[in-house]
């Protein structure tokens, strides 16, 4: 990556432009073409550094509820429980961390009925649980750009 | 990809390419989009620690206390959530940084900041998912 791709990662991470032509737009501001523009984003997508393009909605405002839990799952049981958790598409992160409670994952449903019963689901099908259930009372900052360095 | 990506939206959509950019314009406003642009992958653009940092705050002073870790430009989420059985933490910042010890420093820092004492570090030892999530598909 160069000096042009950081500056167009951080552009593009909190300011893409929704015009019809976002990437002629984008390519005056950095003074390069269009196709330039297109071309580098493939090649930093294709090179994994960016994910992907376009919308992060708040799960709230489409009327869903989120949630984040915590899990003691001991080694024998880890492989199972975690094919067991990722197989929901509620669950949208999910990180082994270094404690007693060492699986950690997100969960956005419908409703908090349904955050229940998968909670309930995992248990059963891994064996394993209680899964701690810690939704927001506050919310202080949400997914803030991080400077590219 | 393609010069005109909300032509290809409208297509698959039934909309006009008008009716996208406007929609998308008016969610964005609103807040219903908190975002649109690159989803970047942390890891792969220096940040290879990632530390979710949790602390023990009174009740009375996490939103004081909230508001000063948010602050921090390391910080990129932060969260009051319940306590629990073996787990007397509530307050969450997940800090960002180019190695455990940088996290530990921003950290440190925040301690002293909030006069907060009682914190604990945890570190990602491996990501098993991370997907951005599909709404409207149940």
């Amino acid at each position: 990556m160069d000096a042009t791709d950081k500056k167009l990662i951080t552009l593009i991470q909190s300011d893409f432009p929704i015009t019809d032509r976002p990437y002629a737009a984008i390519g005056r501001q950095l003074g390069i073409s269009e196709q330039e523009v297109i071309n580098r984003i493939e090649e930093i997508m294709k090179s994994g550094e960016i994910r992907r393009l376009g919308a992060s909605f708040d799960s709230r405002r489409l009327g869903y509820t989120s949630t984040l839990c915590a899990l003691h799952v001991p080694p024998e049981k880890l492989e199972k429980a975690v094919a067991a958790i990722n197989s929901y598409h509620n669950v949208t992160h999910n990180y082994e961390r270094n404690h007693y409670y060492n699986v950690w994952f997100t969960l956005i449903a419908p409703s908090r009925e349904r955050i229940g019963e998968i909670l309930m689901e995992i248990e059963k099908s891994a064996g394993v649980g209680p899964v701690l259930d810690l939704p927001a009372t506050r919310l202080f900052k949400i997914q803030v750009d991080l400077p590219v360095i | 990809m393609t010069p005109r990506p909300f032509v290809d939206i409208a297509a698959q959509a039934g909309m006009s390419p008008e009716e996208v950019i406007s929609c998308v314009d008016r969610w964005k406003q609103e807040g219903t989009i908190r975002r649109f642009g690159a989803m970047v992958r942390h890891q792969r653009l220096g940040y290879t620690a990632n530390a979710m940092s949790a602390w023990d705050v009174p009740e009375g002073r996490s939103e004081e206390v909230g508001r000063i870790l948010a602050a921090a430009p390391e910080v990129s989420h932060c969260y009051e959530r319940p306590r629990a059985e073996q787990w007397d933490f509530n307050v969450f910042a997940m800090i960002h940084g180019g190695s455990p010890e940088e996290c530990e420093k921003v950290a440190a820092g925040l301690a002293r900041r909030t006069g907060i004492d009682n914190y604990s570090l945890l570190y990602s030892s491996r990501e098993f998912k991370k997907i951005s999530m599909k709404y409207f598909i149940e």
